[in-house]
């Protein structure tokens, strides 16, 4: 999945002439946490955040605020040296970079011109989507040896069904570097006669599946 | 405590009919009827019929696009792939001929149930062809075709202005009623399902609250799997009474899946009939102190047709006609006609022999995080 698929393209920016007063109006009124700043020439020139802004204003327990220090441009508090991303990159590289750098968003440029937004917001929801938990589906997870060939064997128990996978995730057991855990996401209401299947051919079932109980 | 009672019946329900494999069995809604009337608790009288709904009654809730595609699918006039886009032909939802007849005669007999009811000419009536909360504006799903709660919740807000407290126990989240309602302050859905951690659908987070003017009037309770009695009735009926003093409606729609028992195969819930029993005697009280006892009571899903449907619906209607559920033992005329038939020793008491049941692993784990749920789907209100 490429950055381009997930930015946002309809963003807010301020240019760095602005004043902090605007930038502080728009995050109370708009909810806006981040501003690319932006010159003439569609070229980011820094970032601002919302935090930058709350920085400094005036507490809002002060009764009598000056806000001579509102009416200064924004420049004077943007970070300069901005990470910015490309609209071909990966997601996944990406989602590296928020974790590491703690960043909360990164402007995304080609030829050198500023053409949207990505935030970790939206890339945890990009993630969530990878998981497939938002289509209804119902969730099943083997607990396979770590070996070559295993995973189209038990896909193709779900071929046999006829039941379509909406997702899938390989994960490791626990610290055991022997075994993988496959969670299937499958487009069905009665997953039983794959788990039966499953059980049949000899694969282990994780939680809830591998108690039977009362339940054949 | 006597009411006047209305059982909403046809043999026409019996054709929603996927095929012989199909989990989905309308028979138990027979097994059920036979049971009562071998007990003597349903009469003639009792029994209503069932009408069709029209096509623009469907579209109340469903997208004519979607109507006509389930009409087509019907008589094989539909292309596959455009009925996979309708959620049509897949395992699920197969298509099977006058598939559109027999789902509209279900949502008939719900709208039947509900004119009965808003019309005085009952207290209160029972469906058991109808709760089918998986069908979407335009896709079939879950076995579902047409929403019939959907569609009557829409029609009774047309029709009666009535304020809606829609409760839904099916061990499946009530997605397709609760999304059809998610902006709508003037009904208010409660789903109590096991977590979509693992089970379909998989939404019924206890965040989902509803939005714009509908915040806060979609509550939702994911249980744990492997949930006893116990601690499901102490969710059900904290959750049941606290909405309803809150919302205060005009008439309560029940959804009575009964694929929460222990002995359903496709989910890990591990009720036994007492949680039936308790089910619907609360949702009479309710019913009796907020809404001059106007209650329609829908079946749903429960798939193991012999020993649980049959006992857990023939409840409901006890606790409707009588309010108290019956004891004792299944009259025998009952056990002799049906254990030819039945794969499974059909049970010989209204209650279930606990003993047969599994000792569940995590017992408290399970409580306590079904009350944690409890509490945080209830802490706005």
């Amino acid at each position: 999945m490429l950055v381009e698929e997930i930015m946002k393209t309809n963003v807010i920016t301020l240019s760095p002439e602005s004043t902090i007063l605007e930038a502080l109006k728009r995050v109370q009124n708009d909810q806006v946490n981040h501003f690319p700043i932006i010159d003439e020439n569609k070229q980011i020139v820094g970032i601002v955040s919302d935090r930058d802004v709350r920085d400094v204003s005036p507490s809002i327990l002060n009764k009598n605020p000056s806000n001579d220090y509102l009416n200064q441009t924004v420049s004077t508090i943007m970070t300069k040296s901005v990470m910015t991303v490309h609209p071909f990159d990966f997601v996944e590289e990406i989602a590296r970079i928020f974790y590491e750098k703690r960043f909360s968003s990164l402007p995304v440029i080609q030829n050198n011109k500023f053409v949207g937004l990505i935030t970790d917001n939206d890339m945890l929801f990009t993630l969530i989507q990878l998981t497939g938990t938002h289509v209804q589906s119902s969730h099943i997870e083997v607990k396979v040896p770590h070996k070559p060939g295993i995973l189209p064997e038990v896909a193709n128990v779900f071929g046999k069904h006829k039941i379509n996978i909406d997702s899938l995730l390989v994960y490791p057991y626990n610290d055991d570097p022997n075994y993988k855990i496959l969670v299937f996401r499958v487009q069905t209401m009665n997953p039983m006669p794959i788990i039966q299947d499953l059980r049949d051919s000899g694969y282990d079932l994780m939680w809830p599946n591998n108690i039977q109980g009362p339940k054949q | 405590m006597n009411d006047k009672t209305a059982f909403v019946y046809g043999d026409s329900l019996l054709d929603y009919h996927f095929h012989e494999n199909h989990p989905f069995n309308q028979q138990r809604v027979l097994l059920a009827k036979e049971l009562l009337e071998e007990t003597g608790s349903l009469i003639n009288e009792d029994i209503i019929a069932p009408r069709k709904a029209t096509e623009e009654e469907l579209y109340f809730f469903h997208d004519p696009a979607y109507v006509d595609a389930v009409k087509k699918a019907g008589s094989n006039q539909l292309a596959h792939t455009k009925g996979l886009e309708f959620g049509l032909g897949t395992e699920d939802t197969p298509s099977f001929p006058q598939m559109h007849d027999a789902a509209s005669w279900l949502v008939g007999g719900t709208l039947t149930a509900v004119d009965a009811v808003m019309q005085n000419q009952s207290d209160n009536a029972i469906h058991l062809g109808g709760g089918l909360h998986h069908g979407f504006m335009r896709k079939a799903s879950g076995f579902c075709i047409y929403n019939d709660a959907a569609v009557a919740i829409k029609y009774i807000r047309q029709k009666y202005q009535a304020r809606v407290l829609y409760i839904d126990t099916d061990a499946h989240h009530g997605d397709g009623v609760q999304w059809a309602f998610y902006d709508d302050p003037n009904v208010c859905t409660l789903s109590i399902h096991e977590t979509g951690r693992y089970l379909f659908p998989g939404t019924g987070n206890v965040h989902e609250r509803g939005i714009k003017s509908g915040h806060g009037y979609a509550f939702n309770i994911p249980i744990d799997a492997f949930t006893e009695d116990e601690s499901f009735l102490h969710v059900y009926e904290s959750a049941f009474k606290r909405i309803a003093a809150f919302f205060k409606p005009d008439l309560i729609i029940t959804q009575n899946g009964a694929d929460a028992h222990a002995y359903d195969p496709l989910t890990h819930l591990c009720l036994s009939m007492n949680s039936f029993e308790r089910i619907p005697l609360l949702a009479h009280t309710l019913a009796h102190e907020y809404c001059d006892g106007k209650w329609v009571a829908l079946g749903g899903g429960g798939y193991d047709m012999w020993r649980v449907a049959p006992r857990a619906w023939s409840q409901v209607w006890n606790v409707m006609k009588r309010g108290n559920p019956a004891y004792g033992s299944i009259p025998k005329k009952w056990l002799l006609k049906w254990q030819s038939e039945s794969p499974v020793r059909l049970p010989e008491d209204w209650r279930d022999n606990i003993a047969d049941f599994p000792n569940i692993p995590r017992k408290e784990a399970i409580q306590e995080k079904n009350e944690q749920f409890l509490h945080k789907a209830l802490k706005y209100i």
